[in-house]
Parts: structure tokens; sequence; C-alpha cells
């Protein structure tokens, strides 16, 4: 097995009296697709946070990279693993272009001025599959799916080895979540990036990850690659969990 | 309507004074508008970024701003003199108030979600603060400046009562000598003036409004 890029270590986090994750133990290896699923409030989002400093773990370490993230400078750390939310946060004063390039000019990367900077801008449109003409709009003028898009772009532009990304479809139409979700898939065949996926719905966890991660109340249920999942449920929570998504429930 | 024409024939008679005044009353207002416009910008930005200082600070503008003008000039005195450099200090403390309260409220009730994610990508506080925060909060902090604008250039005409230059002048004399057209004529000038800069920054202040919001 290939040297883990991101490493969870007996890692216990709680707000408050509420214990969050428990003794939470794991390795991504580099180029995985890892999704994490559970219900409100298991901790899938702490984990998430975790790996980028946003949150430190009250027990236990989080490395990327080898490193352990407590003792990194976040600011750096975090200039090199993307980022996108749910609402995805788009900076409202700046155009596409230059929510696109955020994290090159916050970190002085050279060759994002000017010229460059749209070209480049541009090419990553392309990538998420918007139109090159969008770089010049403002962010209220896109529908909710080209937001997300743009996100995704905002993510990727300092060609980072790690994207986080929470519940990242959560907000937009069935369709074009289908649609994001393949472009998401050839993304990640392509660039080889390894992606940590937060969802609460099952089916986009196991058709996007290479393997899910199943937690409850901030215990692992089961880490194992999505046929795994469905074949050989390892628990009752799981089993439920998958068979709800087998059949649609109409109404009688 | 027989004001009305002494008005205009005063400013006729002596459109060289008038002039003068209305200059001095402009640079009167601005030096305290520049000073209290920054200063409150800081103590703002400074309060918002530690907060534990919001309290004492706001609660210390709120008793300022309830001192009536006319005793703040009087109680100034004694410590700097008469003149335009009591005018100007007490214009200072009258006008930091809305500048710092717009401030801390723009910086404060910006979207999580999208400062979230700026600190997710890596900005520095110092980045956070000039790239993200402040550029969202242009339009409530243009808001403050625009009030802070307003109610100097019209607090600025009592300025002559402590000696300072201005339309106040004109307004003191007018009743001195019981020339209700002369008092009319400085307000007038007043007026205008308040006026015309408040739809300017009222102007700015919606673009920056919509500029900010998503």
């Amino acid at each position: 097995m290939a040297e883990p890029i991101i490493r969870f270590e007996g890692v216990s986090k709680s707000f408050g009296e509420q214990g969050v994750l428990r003794n939470l133990s794991l390795d991504v290896v580099p180029g995985e697709f890892l999704t994490i699923i559970g219900r409100s409030g298991c901790g899938k989002t702490t984990a998430l946070r975790l790996v980028n400093g946003l949150l430190t773990p009250d027990q236990g370490r989080v490395l990327v990279q080898g490193k352990d993230v407590a003792q990194a400078d976040p600011v750096v750390l975090r200039r090199g693993i993307g980022y996108a939310i749910q609402s995805v946060g788009l900076f409202p004063h700046m155009t596409v272009e230059k929510n696109i390039a955020y994290v090159p000019s916050i970190s002085g990367l050279a060759g994002w001025k000017g010229r460059e900077r749209r070209v480049k801008a541009e090419a990553l449109l392309c990538r998420v599959g918007l139109d090159r003409s969008l770089a010049g709009r403002y962010p209220r003028s896109l529908s909710g799916g080209q937001r997300q898009r743009v996100g995704i772009a905002r993510a990727l532009a300092a060609e980072p080895e790690i994207l986080l990304m929470d519940e990242p479809f959560g907000a937009v139409d069935e369709i074009t979540r289908g649609q994001l979700q393949d472009e998401l898939l050839s993304l990640h065949a392509q660039s080889g990036i390894t992606v940590l996926f937060v969802t609460h719905d099952i089916g986009e966890a196991l058709k996007l990850g290479t393997r899910t991660l199943v937690l409850e109340a901030g215990q692992v249920q089961q880490c194992a690659p999505p046929s795994e999942i469905l074949n050989a449920p390892a628990t009752s929570f799981v089993e439920e969990l998958v068979c709800r998504s087998r059949e649609f429930q109409v109404r009688k | 309507m027989e004001l009305l024409e002494e008005i205009f024939s005063l400013y006729a008679q002596r459109a060289n004074w008038f002039g003068e005044l209305f200059l001095s009353h402009i640079s009167l207002a601005l030096s305290a508008i520049v000073m209290s416009g920054s200063l409150g910008l800081l103590l703002g930005v400074l309060i918002s970024e530690w907060n534990r200082a919001a309290p004492p600070v706001m609660g210390l503008c709120n008793v300022l701003y309830t001192v009536p003008a006319i005793s703040l000039l009087g109680i100034l005195i004694p410590f700097t003199g008469i003149g335009n450099k009591t005018a100007v200090i007490a214009l200072t403390i009258y006008g930091v108030m809305p500048m710092v309260r717009n401030t801390y409220v723009g910086l404060t009730s910006l979207d999580p979600d999208i400062l979230e994610a700026a600190k997710g990508m890596g900005s520095t506080r110092l980045q956070l603060l000039f790239r993200v925060k402040l550029p969202m909060a242009a339009g409530v902090i243009l808001a403050g400046l625009r009030n802070t604008v307003v109610m100097t250039i019209s607090v600025a005409g009592i300025a002559s009562f402590v000696g300072a230059g201005g339309l106040g002048v004109a307004i003191y004399r007018g009743i001195t000598i019981y020339n209700p057209a002369m008092t009319a004529a400085g307000s007038v000038l007043i007026a205008l003036l308040a006026f015309v800069c408040d739809l300017a920054l009222g102007v700015l202040e919606r673009y920056f409004k919509k500029r900010g919001s998503s």
C-alpha cells in the first residue's frame, strides 16, 4: 500500500459535552476518492475540517502528507488543499475570473496576472464544463449549478493534491447534480487528485467513491469500496442505509 | 417671498464674503470628516477583530454622541481655546460614532459561509480583512460615512460660537444684528451643501451595496 496522503490517528473531537468524533483512525492513499456519508451531526463535516486545520482534534492527530496538521502553518497548509463547500461562498465583489484566481493571488503564485490570469481562469472554466465567456461575470448573475462549478474551479486553481468537498452538490437540482457528479468523476480520473467528499446521499457516495466511509454518531460503521458496502454491509446501520436507497418509496 | 428676495440680494451684494464663508465651511467640515472618518474606520476595524473591546468602545461613542454639540464646544474651550481647532476637535468626536458603528456592524454581519471559504482556502488574517471583509462591508461603511458627512456639515454651522469660521458666522451675525435674511442666507447654503453631499454619497453607497451582496 502506498504512503498515505492523509492519516487520522485515533482522532476524537467534541464540542462541549457533545462527542462528535470518537477514536477515528483512517488512511487515505494518493489518488483515492473517499466519500464520507452519515446522518446530520454524525461528524462527517468535522472530519473534513480537521484536515485543513479549521478544527483541531481533542485527542489523536491528523497527518497531511506526513506532517501533523496541528504543527503546520495553517495558511500554508490550506493553500495546498482545495476546499469547496455547499454554499460555495463565492466572493460577490469579485468577477468569476478573480474568484477563481483567489488562491494563486493570495499565495503570490507567478503567472497569475493580467492576460495570463484570464487564460488560466478560462481554461479552468472549460474543465468544469462552463463557457469561457463567464469569466467577466459576477457571481450574482450565475445559476446555482454554475456557481457550484465556479467553486470547484476555484478549489482547483492552485493545483492542489488534495480536494476537500463538503456536500458541494447539496443545493442543486437532481439533473444538474448528476452532470456535476459525472464531471467530477472525469476530473478525478484525469488529474489523479485525492478527494475527500462529504455527502448525506448514499447514491452519490456510492457513485463517486473509490472507497466509502460510513459514519454514525462519530464512529466508523464501515469503510470499504462501494460494491462491498452494497453486498456486505458491516452493521445494521449500513444495511438500513443501503436498503433505503435501493428502491423508491411511493405514496399509495 | 420678501425674505427670499432679501436673501438673493444679500448673495449678490456680498458674494465674496459668502464665497469665503462657504469655502471655510467646507474646509472646516472636511478636516473634521477626514479625522472622524479615518479614526472611526480604524476603531471599527479594531473592535470587529478584537470583539472583547467592542462593548466599551461602542459605549463610549454612544455617550459622546449624546452630549449636545453646543455643550461639547463649550466644554472644550478651557482646554483648547477658541477658534477652528476647537471646532474641528468637537466635530471629530461627534462624527466618530456613526463611522465606528457602521464599520463594526458591516464587518461583523457578513455571510459566515463566505468567510469560512476564504479562511479554508488559506487567507491570512489581513488578506481576509482587506480582500474579503472590507470590500464586502464597503456599502454599510459608506452609509456611516454619509451619516457623518451630513451631520458634520450641519453641526459645523454652530462652530462660530467658539470663534471658528464657516457659514455659522453669517448665521451668528444675522442673529446679533437682527437680520433674519442673513441668518437664512447662511442656513440655506449649509443645507444645500449637506443635500448635495448626501445625494452623491448615496449613489456611491448604493453601488457598493450592490457590489458587496450576492
